[in-house]
């Protein structure tokens, strides 16, 4: 697939983010979306194609007023977005459309017009797993790292050093949710949600939004803000039920996908000057830096410990802050877009200096599902 | 019987032979007689070949536990007590999410690839639930 004729010429997130109890979930689609647009100084007229995932796509047409000639509603969890922005390329290069709009809204903590929540008792789930009282993400995405910690010889210190270390970049971002500082001992100390994870190495349940847009890289420079190119995509999916994953150390559906990514974009590891790996809990960078190879088996907890992701290091990760500490509405695979986004125009709050490639992975459901994009602000 | 306190299985046809193994108190699997491949969830063909030529058959019961967490989170329908939701490795080979029970909920008391057996919990008439408990330590010779 011919990947590299294709940029973000738009990308906005909520007015506000935390908590927005005032709005709907439909109306926080419809915010970002409107930001967006002004961002690119664009109209729903001038938008041909629409995805989004969880709600509908025919709504947001609908409320917004647009009238596609492409329409995706890959819902796949919250990395969707990130498969949304790789049908999109593929869509615009195939001449399906021309400027493809991309929202994620969640009312996740209000519940203003959000979706209700309910399993089918018939389903795999419904029959497999919900009678052994999974739940919310807490008592599902948590069950693998036991086995993970046993394999590799990483401690609950290494798990809560990356909520430590994600902090100290939300204390950049006055967007964050929180800021103070805290330690490993905070970490360990905190509430017990479901052994051996504590609340601080869970995401934040929070209300907001995003959303992007994509045209062709030839129509990009005609547009207010600097280009963001793609330069290369990659998707994949697992199982919808984490009892059948293969491997409870590794996600497949990350290694697939980053491994396409990373083929189409023709980069290699050193090239990434920027990385956000969706961080619904505090294991997921330690599976992402191993499964996408930026560390090899077992050595992303030291990695870490040793602040090459962290603010000054040579791989800064989640430098929002992540779902850990900057946002989290529920499909949180659009802020990490969002974050590499900025850094690649160069206004992020915690800029990291002169990066040229980033690269967002997402999780959707647990390792259920997996996208991958690499973004450059030079035209390749 | 009171009635169970949660959502319980709602079998379909693909299906209702493992909840009516384990209404009689077996755990049945299904194996594909073309590559001799054994899985789980049930359904009526092969996922590692595709063939649509597999059998059911009863599973020894014994397992080790591959990985768990100890909820915290409050559920009244599993009693006032944190409680354990764990993944096991059956013998022959598939994983299936669980409860460990008769025995403590602690992660002193579940260690990782100790060895379990199986033990219906009856739910309802028509749904009993496989769960695990530790094996017996085998008597020395």
């Amino acid at each position: 697939m011919k990947q590299k004729t294709v940029a973000v010429v738009g990308a906005a997130e909520t007015t506000e983010m935390g908590k927005i109890p005032g709005t709907s979930q439909l109306m926080l689609h419809a915010d970002a979306a409107l930001n967006a647009m002004r961002d690119a100084g664009l109209t729903a007229k001038d938008i041909d194609g629409i995805a989004t995932a969880g709600d509908s796509p025919v709504e947001i047409a609908q409320y917004l007023g647009i009238t596609p000639t492409w329409v995706d509603g890959t819902s796949v969890g919250g990395c969707s977005f990130m498969l949304h922005v790789r049908h999109a390329a593929a869509a615009i290069n195939e001449g399906l459309c021309n400027t493809v709009l991309i929202t994620h809204a969640e009312s996740g903590r209000s519940r203003v017009g959000a979706r209700k929540f309910s399993r089918d008792p018939a389903s795999q789930m419904g029959q497999f797993e919900v009678p052994y009282g999974v739940t919310t993400p807490p008592t599902m995405f948590t069950i693998p790292v036991l086995r993970y910690m046993k394999e590799v010889g990483v401690t609950e210190e290494d798990l809560a050093m990356v909520a430590v270390i994600q902090r100290e970049w939300a204390a950049k971002n006055p967007r964050a949710t929180f800021h103070d500082p805290i330690s490993v001992d905070d970490v360990l100390n905190s509430k017990m949600i479901a052994w051996p994870f504590r609340i601080l190495m869970c995401c934040l349940v929070t209300d907001g939004g995003g959303a992007l847009i994509l045209t062709s890289a030839d129509r990009a420079k005609d547009f207010p803000q600097k280009p963001v190119y793609i330069l290369g995509t990659g998707e994949s999916c697992e199982t919808p039920l984490i009892s059948q994953m293969e491997d409870f150390t590794t996600s497949k559906a990350f290694r697939v996908s980053g491994k396409k990514a990373f083929a189409e974009a023709g980069i290699t590891h050193k090239d990434v000057d920027h990385l956000m790996i969706y961080d619904a809990f505090a294991h997921l960078p330690l599976y992402g830096l191993e499964d996408l190879g930026f560390c090899g088996r077992g050595e992303a907890a030291a990695f870490i410990r040793e602040r090459n992701t962290a603010p000054g290091g040579k791989l800064p990760l989640n430098t929002n802050g992540g779902g850990l500490s900057y946002m989290h509405s529920g499909m949180y695979g659009m802020y990490a877009l969002q974050e590499s986004v900025r850094q690649m125009r160069g206004i992020a709050p915690a800029q990291v200096p002169g990066a040229k490639i980033s690269i967002a992975h997402g999780v959707g459901g647990m390792f259920a599902a997996s996208g991958t994009i690499v973004f450059s602000n030079e035209k390749p | 019987m009171a009635e169970y306190p949660r959502p319980l299985p709602l079998p379909t046809p693909e299906t209702q032979h493992f909840w009516d193994g384990c209404k009689a108190g077996e755990l049945r699997l299904q194996r594909c007689t073309d590559c001799t491949h054994t899985y789980f969830p049930p359904r009526p063909f092969c996922p590692a070949c595709s063939s649509r030529k597999v059998e059911v058959f009863k599973a020894s019961g014994k397992a080790t536990l591959y990985s768990y967490i100890i909820n915290h989170r409050p559920r009244p329908d599993f009693g006032d007590q944190p409680h354990s939701i764990a993944v096991v490795t059956l013998e022959e080979g598939p994983r299936m999410m669980t409860n460990i029970i008769e025995c403590p909920q602690t992660p002193e008391a579940l260690q990782l690839d100790m060895p379990l057996e199986v033990i219906f919990e009856k739910a309802s008439e028509e749904i009993s639930l496989p769960k695990f408990k530790p094996a017996p330590t085998p008597a020395r010779k």
